[in-house]
């Protein structure tokens, strides 16, 4: 048998395969979709628009995976956290996963797993957990767009609405979870203070907008928003740490 | 390329993708297990399946009913292979179409999310490889508490701008949702780690509360 290690250089081989096999699928589907862009009339300067902004958007929240990585890879290495979490996983799953068959062979996950068969356990448990999340897409996608269309094709403007009532649908439910904590006292209203700041930066980027006229603006908008935000935290915690504590 | 031939086509290339995608990831734990000969068994890996596997599977069938629409055909396919489609993929694709101004479900608001959903996915992996490189001089950066609140707030930060975009311009449905969300969250706090679920929750109160206001013409 040889000689097991969480980071060795197989298992780097074995993520990084996947990795690639990820951009590969993006580009491709990038690719395409600007293509068709262009036959639809979409002018080329706004499809440029559309990729700066999301790239930039995108840096924030890929370095909270990146802190997941971290967490995961002190007791399974990198190359697991790192392809799991690049691939269809998110921290929130793939933690608890670990736990979860961690506590079925009676492991302490304080210390980096030498054992590999608690290691393959670990990786199939979390494969095997995520896996049907890719085949739901393929068998309810048609019935679920034909659903839409019906709606649609029926009354228009319900149809707008009804899109609308999607995403508010969303959002709503993610308010609703930054007051959860606000009972522990003012240290739970932290995050409140962070969304409402947020929000005060994008009215602030809406005004500059609509009454300045500053049209390049609504390509950084959001990410804006977010990492003002996310600044606006490391600033107010140990100062709301320090009244309430 | 008429519409229907793309969209085709798009749903063939997309379950290609997919089914590759399956195989990729399968790949991992069947390799390590031959190449260390080390298969943990049945049992230690149904155990560990039984703790996370219902919560699992349920919530995906979910996350795909509810982000699918949204979404569109392309970045459907693209997002759930790529995954973190709450925390990225979603707000990428709706910022990106109202930004350019087109509407989900018609073939420009397709382009656009499927570009933001490739975009994403392609520097979300490119942030997360350099990091992997960079992990020793960096993990004291990151590992820093004085950083953490930034990341421990990443979810507030998002979605405070993203709500001030929608619900200015849709207030009138967004009042019932998130009074509800509001109070059901002051009530039971601990529904927190289960947002996942209430998503769908939120749609249906949304949906069925603009029904309503739509029927007595208030819309």
């Amino acid at each position: 048998m040889r000689q097991f290690h969480p980071n060795d250089t197989l298992l780097f081989i074995l993520a990084g395969a996947v990795i690639v096999f990820i951009i590969a699928q993006s580009l491709f589907f990038l690719i395409r979709a600007y293509k068709r862009g262009k036959e639809l009339g979409i002018t080329s300067e706004q499809l440029k628009k559309t990729i700066v902004s999301t790239s930039i958007f995108t840096i924030a929240p890929a370095v909270a995976v990146l802190l997941g990585i971290i967490t995961l890879s002190k007791f399974l290495g990198l190359p697991l956290p790192w392809l799991r979490l690049s691939v269809i996983g998110a921290i929130t799953y793939e933690l608890p996963a670990a736990t979860s068959t961690a506590n079925a062979l009676g492991v302490s996950l304080s210390e980096t797993i030498m054992d590999p068969k608690v290691y393959t356990a670990i990786a199939w448990v979390m494969t095997l957990g995520i896996f049907p999340g890719l085949i739901w897409v393929p068998l309810f996608i048609k019935k679920i767009q034909g659903g839409l269309m019906k709606i649609k094709s029926k009354d228009s403007k319900w149809g707008d609405i009804f899109m609308s009532s999607l995403f508010l649908g969303m959002i709503s439910a993610f308010l609703g979870m930054v007051f959860a904590d606000i009972r522990s006292g003012l240290v739970g209203w932290i995050p409140v203070f962070v969304l409402l700041f947020s929000a005060f930066l994008m009215m602030i980027c809406g005004l500059l907008i609509k009454k300045c006229n500053m049209k390049w603006l609504e390509t950084y908008a959001l990410p804006i928003c977010m990492l003002g935000a996310m600044i606006f935290a490391v600033v107010i915690t140990p100062w709301i740490g320090g009244i309430a504590g | 390329m008429k519409r229907d031939n793309f969209e085709e086509k798009t749903h063939i290339y997309g379950r290609i993708w997919i089914l590759l995608a399956l195989v990729m990831i399968f790949s991992y734990p069947v390799i390590t297990c031959i190449y260390y000969d080390a298969w943990p068994g049945m049992m230690p890996v149904l155990k560990g399946l039984l703790g996370v596997a219902p919560i699992f599977w349920t919530v995906g069938l979910v996350e795909v009913l509810t982000y699918v629409p949204m979404l569109g055909t392309g970045s459907s396919y693209l997002s759930f292979v790529t995954g973190n489609v709450t925390s990225i993929k979603a707000p990428a694709a709706l910022s990106a179409m109202e930004n350019a101004k087109v509407k989900p479900g018609t073939e420009e608001g397709e382009v656009i999310s499927t570009i933001a959903v490739a975009v994403s996915a392609i520097v979300t992996t490119i942030v997360i490889a350099i990091g992997v490189v960079l992990l020793v001089p960096l993990t004291p950066i990151l590992d820093n508490p004085a950083v953490k609140p930034a990341f421990d707030n990443i979810l507030p930060a998002l979605f405070g701008g993203l709500a001030v975009v929608y619900i200015s311009k849709n207030w009138k449905i967004s009042i019932v949702p998130l009074i509800f969300m509001l109070s059901l969250f002051l009530l039971v706090p601990s529904l927190a780690d289960s947002v996942g679920i209430l998503v769908p929750v939120g749609i249906i109160i949304t949906v069925g509360s603009a029904r309503i206001l739509y029927k007595k013409g208030k819309l």
